[in-house]
């Protein structure tokens, strides 16, 4: 049979967000995939050189609209890194507290758009309709439901009072007896188990050597979650259990989501039983004493790094975001060969990719077909040519 | 154990209950307190040092001096004359404001006043560039 190259995406109506797949065809089995990165792309990196530290806070809750919180907690705790602040015990539990529900919101949407992609619309209905009583926690406690801007440089911006507590605890309740069905649900339901069973298969060897990390990793067995691997905030003083699972499928990655619900409404309440005592933030200059600092964070979909330099000032030199979809995208190249054009979606969405998370800067000469990096002195010679062209001379500066 | 059609009976049970959706446009929606919303504007406690405007991550704010200016109050005999307190307009963007209230925290003088308002989409384009005198 003849072999035939498609694309998938751009614009897909599979596809939350845009971005290319070109699947080669022999008939309908996926003989090879390639992904083709970077239309999202939004210049963030750039953007937040021109902002002030605090600014940034808000340009980086933006990067993606599910993990604002990962984001913005993984670029302060640089900041407080490099400013040397004590943030004080209380502000880290909040911290705590918000990146969990943010978790919660997270896998509790994933888990409606799969039930979406595999046909099964009664899920996509009832988990949309509980994650309201987690985004309405958010709001009650930050002020919004998805941007939540709790963290400020040197702590957080609202305290946890009493009623509040009581409140999210009562929505949490309605979660967990919720959760325990769904559970129930993903793991008697033979349909479910019929359209996710060896769709998308993993091997345990080929999500390390692709680098696979969050729930994707954990659905082949491998045990990593910076939570527990080299804790931050407080997560050394709690107690959870690092949810894994063998079968190396979509259905692995929804068993590892759904339990892992379970674990983030255990920490959720022992961070609300123990909520230290304190003030919940310190002051920190607008300028940032000068240095590197490097930082990871357990994301919903996985290990989120940031870096930092900052040059004295009051705005960074360099900031990196490497947002954990573009980790896992390695995986789902494998992932898609040999499968059937059919389980494109299903396996693309178990990832839980957020393409505007990913989209960095990537350089693919469409002609060619290939890619190439650049070094720092390479795309300095290119900006001054560049710019040459138009008439300004940069060569001169530094 | 593999039980088909399990969710069935929850279908069924949804039946008889009343819609989880809110009628919004026709029922008023109540956000939670302290959503955070509009931000309005004292000018009787502004003093102009612009803060606002430089920490705003969107550049939605702008005080410019108002066109008005109270007059100077009468000098006191034996006194030095004492200069009129300037007055400040603000202009708020609402189309660019992102709704962070960090301009109302690094107020200094709680001349930024937060509101719970959230029904601010327009057709008009004035609209969104709300004049606060």
């Amino acid at each position: 049979m003849s072999k035939i190259t498609i694309p998938f995406g751009p614009q897909h109506v599979a596809l939350k967000e845009p971005e290319n797949f070109m699947l080669v065809l022999e008939g309908e089995q996926i003989q090879g995939a390639t992904v083709n990165l970077g239309y999202n792309h939004r210049g963030m990196e750039k953007a937040a050189e021109e902002r002030t530290y605090l600014q940034d806070l808000y340009l980086i809750e933006r990067v993606c609209g599910i993990c604002s919180h990962s984001h913005t907690t993984c670029y302060i705790t640089n900041v407080e890194e490099l400013a040397k602040a004590e943030t004080p015990k209380r502000a880290l539990a909040i911290r705590t507290l918000v990146a969990e529900l943010e978790r919660v919101h997270s896998h509790l949407l994933w888990l409606g758009v799969a039930g979406y992609e595999m046909g099964f619309e009664t899920l996509f209905m009832y988990t949309w309709r509980d994650r309201e009583q987690v985004l309405d926690c958010l709001e009650l406690l930050s002020g919004n439901r998805v941007h939540y801007s709790i963290n400020t440089i040197g702590g957080v911006r609202r305290d946890i009072s009493a009623e509040q507590k009581t409140e999210v605890m009562k929505r949490i309740d309605y979660l967990v007896e919720r959760t325990n069905y769904y559970i129930k649900l993903a793991t008697e339901e033979p349909t479910i188990y019929a359209r996710t069973s060896k769709v998308g298969m993993l091997p345990p060897e080929e999500a390390l050597r692709r680098n696979a990390v969050g729930p994707t990793a954990r659905a082949s067995g491998i045990a990593r979650d910076v939570r527990k691997d080299d804790p931050y905030l407080i997560y050394n003083e709690l107690d959870f259990k690092v949810i894994t699972h063998n079968t190396n499928d979509v259905f692995g990655r929804l068993v590892v989501r759904a339990l892992e619900l379970v674990e983030s409404y255990k920490i959720i309440k022992q961070v609300l039983n123990n909520l230290p005592e304190g003030p919940i933030a310190v002051k920190v200059p607008m300028r940032i004493a000068p240095g590197e600092a490097v930082n990871h964070y357990e994301a919903p979909r996985g290990e989120d790094i940031h870096y930092l330099k900052s040059n004295g000032t009051d705005k960074p030199e360099r900031l990196k975001v490497r947002a954990p979809t573009l980790a896992n995208l390695q995986s789902v190249q494998y992932m898609l060969e040999g499968g059937w054009m059919a389980d494109v979606p299903l396996v693309i969405a178990a990832i839980d990719p957020c393409m505007s998370c990913t989209d960095r800067a990537v350089v693919w000469d469409p002609k060619k077909g290939k890619k190439q990096t650049y070094g720092w002195e390479e795309l300095r010679k290119m900006a001054i040519e560049r710019y040459k062209r138009r008439g300004v001379d940069f060569s001169r500066l530094g | 154990m593999k039980k088909p059609a399990r969710i069935f009976s929850e279908v069924i049970k949804h039946l008889f209950k009343k819609p989880a959706t809110s009628g919004y446009p026709f029922t008023p929606a109540t956000p939670m307190k302290d959503f955070r919303g509009r931000i309005d504007f004292d000018s009787a406690k502004c003093i102009g040092c612009q803060i606002c405007v430089r920490v705003c991550p969107a550049k939605a704010i702008e005080i410019p001096l108002s066109e008005v200016q109270p007059p100077a109050p009468a000098q006191v005999e034996g006194q030095p004359p004492v200069a009129a307190k300037k007055k400040f307009d603000c202009i708020m963007k609402l189309g660019n404001c992102v709704y962070c209230w960090q301009c109302a925290e690094s107020c200094p003088k709680q001349a930024l006043i937060t509101t719970q308002d959230f029904e601010l989409a327009s057709v008009d384009r004035k609209q969104l560039r709300r004049h606060y005198k």
